[in-house]
């Protein structure tokens, strides 16, 4: 996309967000014939800046949100409800979305996650079970080129292999393999979307070390991947054009048109017979909740009162410490064990959750060299020091659907663009600290077993998100009590689709993308029949 | 242990000099690189640069003079205004030398050279590309070259990884045990 951001005359399908979600969803329909146009709010990263932006996340003097350019009054939100919601640090605007900076795990989530309320009592059950999600997670996994092996014994059943061989596991984990066996807990490889080999005309991963947020050489894969396929398809992309709000007909039953900013400061008005909102779990509720009108006052979608509304994340639980012996850490920015053998015993007081061994615990050297206040021998003896026997465990746990944690408009702090921002209201429940405090004891279990010494752990006191954002138009059959159906349109309106992590019912406690990814493939489904 | 050219390289990949021009593309050599109208020669500036690795490099370490120069000139060539904050900072070293020593910063013998530094509060300062002369001097002199050396295979082997964060170095190493 040159300089022209004016609307398209003809366009089948406007996808809002060029993320995993929007790029899946523009490739499919693109291949399939349609005219689609994408509106992304970030701008267009040049792939030849990554090693720059690599540079940024390693050096002091650059601020986390300087990696991708976050932040500023475009950015703006507020937080309140309890816990403190680092925002910007959980999202990347920008053509590849929060894919630019994500670490890359896909898992696919449980049986038991897609019917935890008839399981637990709890929560409420999803509307389609996994078989029906299946196919897609197959499809997504090969779309996105997933690493991974058949050596979990609690994977949901899967047929076909993954479409590359699983990362080997590091040194660190056959410290922790012995451990983990006396204690009879069964550590198994890590689904990936990194190439271990040449795959989709990537290179395999060359080893930088900073995945998260960075990976310069391109073998984890970023949505700008499927953005560059849906152009090759004929899909339109236009970068740094925020949408402001969604225009209805007269009756209300559908959207007309989205109406978005570009740089010169004018707006534009782009048309279209279908719509799908892909721009993640905080924006796709915000832009709703601004697309408020006299037929819809209390927002787009919204006659359930639940736009906004059940926003969930993962909250992490991790331990460290050191070993007396070399470890080996930092070599590679991903990790290759997990253990989800505690997941699917969820129940009433506790919630799922996985658990990480890492590969990166303790400080990089370079980043140590960069901070201290030494030079020469002195810090040389000092990064020895300091590198060496760290080891850590992480666990992601999930969190209950609770309509008091939400995504609202604050009309007291404006964008850019003078919209209200963003409002995160997020709270933490006794199940969810059950739930860390539960990791923790496992946790503290394998590294007492494997004789560290602990020196930190991130439990129900100072846990933080795990930048997931769920739950906010929630799927189901019922319009009083969701916001998009089974096939995920919504339901008020009937040529609106979300794909997104926001349709989301429970959390589960996996990484969501792969799941989102499926998510978009059915969702293209629904739109090509409905088109 | 001994730096080499070959570490540069190894750096300038790192960074994607080494892929932007080719091997056989990158200069050599700072004096090859255009004049920026300052009062600063190529040799002076590279033997500054050369003089601020020594303090903050470990003493083991040999061919320091290649690496730094190799890698400083494909870092030059490859990023816009680079070179020139690089050399705006060295002047402000040299300048605040003769102010406050009455010498240039080479004519000091090592220790001077170091006191000069932690006197300027260099060693102290935090990092900054816009800051004060202080922290641009540690953003674009001493990390410049820290950064350099601990993203190098042999910079990563002093402190015990082969593939320290930064260097493509593959995925073998993290499944090594300890040598």
């Amino acid at each position: 996309m040159s300089g022209d951001r004016t609307p398209s005359d003809r366009a089948d399908v406007c996808v809002v967000g060029a993320g995993p979600a929007g790029a899946l969803v523009a490739h499919q329909l693109g291949k399939r014939g349609y005219d689609v146009v994408v509106l992304e709010a970030g701008e267009r990263f040049d792939p030849a800046d990554r090693e720059e932006r690599m540079e940024r996340s390693i050096r002091p003097g650059h601020g986390p949100l300087d990696v991708w350019e976050m932040g500023g009054d475009r950015d703006a939100y507020s937080s309140s409800g309890g816990i403190e919601y680092p925002l910007n640090s959980a999202r990347v605007k920008g053509v590849g979305g929060s894919t630019l900076h994500w670490q890359g795990m896909v898992m696919r989530l449980h049986e038991i996650d897609f019917e935890l309320a008839s399981r637990t009592g709890v929560g409420d059950d999803w509307p389609i079970a996994y078989d029906d999600l299946r196919p897609y997670y197959a499809a997504a996994e090969s779309e996105l080129g997933v690493a991974g092996a058949a050596d979990n014994p609690f994977a949901p059943p899967r047929e076909e292999p993954f479409p590359m061989p699983a990362f080997r596991p590091s040194y660190s984990d056959s410290l922790f393999a012995e451990a983990c066996d006396d204690l009879g807990i069964a550590m198994h490889s890590v689904p990936n979307a990194r190439n271990s080999e040449p795959y989709d005309d990537r290179g395999e991963c060359v080893g930088f070390g900073t995945c998260k947020p960075v990976c310069p050489s391109g073998a984890k894969y970023s949505a700008d991947v499927h953005v560059r396929k849906a152009e090759n398809e004929g899909v339109r992309v236009v970068d740094r054009a925020p949408v402001q709000r969604l225009v209805h007909d007269a009756a209300g039953d559908s959207v007309e048109s989205a109406v978005y900013a570009t740089p010169d400061g004018r707006e534009h008005t782009q048309e279209a017979r279908a719509f799908v909102l892909a721009a993640g779990g905080v924006e796709i509720p915000r832009l709703l909740l601004l697309s408020a009108s006299e037929r819809y006052p209390d927002g787009l979608a919204n006659s359930s009162g639940l736009v906004g509304r059940c926003f969930m994340d993962h909250l992490f639980a991790g331990m460290g410490g050191t070993l007396d012996e070399p470890t080996r850490q930092n070599h590679v920015g991903f990790i290759t064990s997990e253990s989800h053998q505690f997941y699917d015993e969820a129940d009433e007081d506790v919630g799922p959750f996985k658990l990480e061994f890492l590969n990166y615990a303790g400080p990089s050297p370079v980043e140590m060299a960069l901070s201290g206040d030494e030079w020469g021998d002195d810090l040389l003896d000092t990064l020895r020091d300091g590198y060496g026997g760290h080891v850590a465990m992480g666990a992601l746990a999930g969190q209950r659907p609770r309509e008091r944690n939400r995504v609202t408009l604050d009309p007291s702090v404006t964008d850019d663009h003078g919209n209200p921002v963003p409002e995160i209201q997020w709270s933490l429940d006794d199940r969810t600290r059950n739930t860390l405090r539960r990791a923790n004891e496992i946790q503290r279990d394998v590294l007492t077993e494997l004789g560290v010494d602990i020196e930190w752990s991130v439990g129900p006191e100072n846990t933080g998100p795990a930048f997931h954002h769920m739950g906010t138009t929630r799927m189901g059959t019922d319009p009083a009590e969701s916001v998009v159906n089974p096939e995920l349109r919504t339901h008020d309106l009937g040529n609106l689709w979300v794909p997104s992590s926001s349709v989301f019912v429970t959390s589960g406690a996996m990484n969501p993308t792969l799941t989102i990814a499926a998510l978009a493939l059915k969702a293209a489904d629904h739109v090509d029949e409905a088109l | 242990m001994e730096l080499t050219r070959r570490d540069a390289l190894a750096a300038l990949g790192s960074g994607g000099v080494v892929a932007g021009v080719g091997v056989a593309g990158l200069h050599r050599s700072l004096s090859e690189l255009p004049d920026d109208g300052r009062d600063l020669t190529p040799e002076r500036e590279r033997d500054l640069l050369v003089a601020v690795a020594r303090i903050v490099y470990p003493s083991e370490l040999d061919g320091v003079s290649e690496f730094v120069e190799t890698y400083v000139a494909g870092r030059a060539a490859d990023r816009d205004g680079y070179r020139e904050s690089v050399r705006a900072a060295l002047v402000t070293l040299d300048e605040r030398a003769r102010t406050w020593r009455d010498a240039e910063f080479l004519s000091l013998d090592g220790a001077e050279r170091e006191a000069h530094l932690r006197e300027l509060g260099v060693d102290a300062a935090d990092p900054d590309p816009t800051g004060t002369d202080a922290e641009r001097i540690r953003y674009f002199v001493v990390n410049e070259l820290l950064y350099a050396l601990y993203t190098s295979p042999t910079g990563g082997e002093l402190v015990g990884i082969e593939n320290p964060q930064g260097h493509p170095g593959g995925t073998d190493t993290y499944r090594r045990g300890p040598r």
